[in-house]
């Protein structure tokens, strides 16, 4: 089993992923899920810089990611795993079943959103979403470093 | 642009150092994502040349920036941003952004010495 963490976080690779998690898992590779990214050229230039000679990066849309997240399991490589918004996570969690923990690390203010956590702020939509999740078995919890405690879905959505 | 609070020591260093306090803008990526983020910076630069300055050479601010000034020719772009290069800046405005952005990233990389043994 090689998906170190499945993360919902609006930055995608940034700071914290790549030297807060990806220090801390021994992480090697990053799989970044999104179907704009995955499909502009220098968008994904623009996520390449942030990641260290140390590490790969792997771009997918969300109807590749049910493909390379049986490769990524069944790899030798400790990848982590990224994802911007919750439409993205249900549609992956959906088409994949290997997705059984998320960590939501970063979703910050915008319209319709309440703030639920210092790094987490949800419309009703998207608590319902991430509450469905966790009905079918996805355990959803709100950690946005390493060290931090892991906080249950229960106390934010 | 820059992680928490450093742009707004770094300015505030400079301000107390120089005494100039209309060359820099402090702005800190917390709480922002990154279309918020991308959105600050693009108001900040609509009027005149910028150059940006931001600390990690990877990262939000840096996607921030690049995301939102990329079809911008008078707005150029410093990572690693250092007290040095900042202070070298406000004195040496006259001149593009591209002119301005290439002094600092040599005045900053030229300040960093490893001394003593």
């Amino acid at each position: 089993m090689s998906l170190t963490l499945v993360r919902l976080d609006d930055r995608l690779i940034h700071g914290q992923v790549v030297v807060g998690w990806g220090n801390a898992l021994e992480a090697d590779r990053i799989l970044l899920i999104d179907d704009h990214v995955a499909s502009v050229p220098w968008e994904r230039d623009l996520y390449r810089l942030g990641v260290p000679p140390n590490m790969e990066v792997e771009f997918a849309s969300v109807a590749e990611a049910p493909a390379v997240l049986d490769q990524t399991v069944k790899s030798n490589k400790r990848v982590i795993v990224v994802i911007a918004d919750i439409d993205t996570l249900v549609r992956v969690c959906r088409a994949s079943d290997v997705v059984r923990r998320v960590n939501i690390g970063g979703l910050h203010e915008g319209e319709g959103r309440s703030r639920r956590l210092r790094y987490v702020f949800l419309s009703a939509a998207e608590s319902e979403s991430l509450r469905m999740l966790e009905s079918v078995g996805v355990e959803v919890t709100a950690r946005d470093v390493p060290t931090a405690k892991a906080i249950p879905l229960s106390e934010f959505a | 642009m820059t992680h928490v609070g450093l742009s707004d020591s770094l300015v505030r260093a400079v301000h107390e150092i120089t005494g100039d306090d209309e060359s820099l803008i402090a702005v800190s990526n917390v709480g922002l994502g990154r279309e918020r983020m991308c959105d600050l910076i693009a108001e900040l630069t609509l009027d005149s040349p910028t150059v940006v300055f931001v600390d990690l050479p990877g990262g939000s601010c840096l996607q921030a920036v690049i995301t939102a000034t990329r079809e911008r020719a008078d707005v150029a772009l410093v990572t690693g941003v250092n007290l040095p290069m900042l202070l070298d800046f406000v004195f040496n405005r006259d001149v593009t952004a591209t002119e301005a952005a290439e002094r600092a990233s040599l005045v900053g990389t030229s300040a960093i010495k490893a001394m003593g043994t």
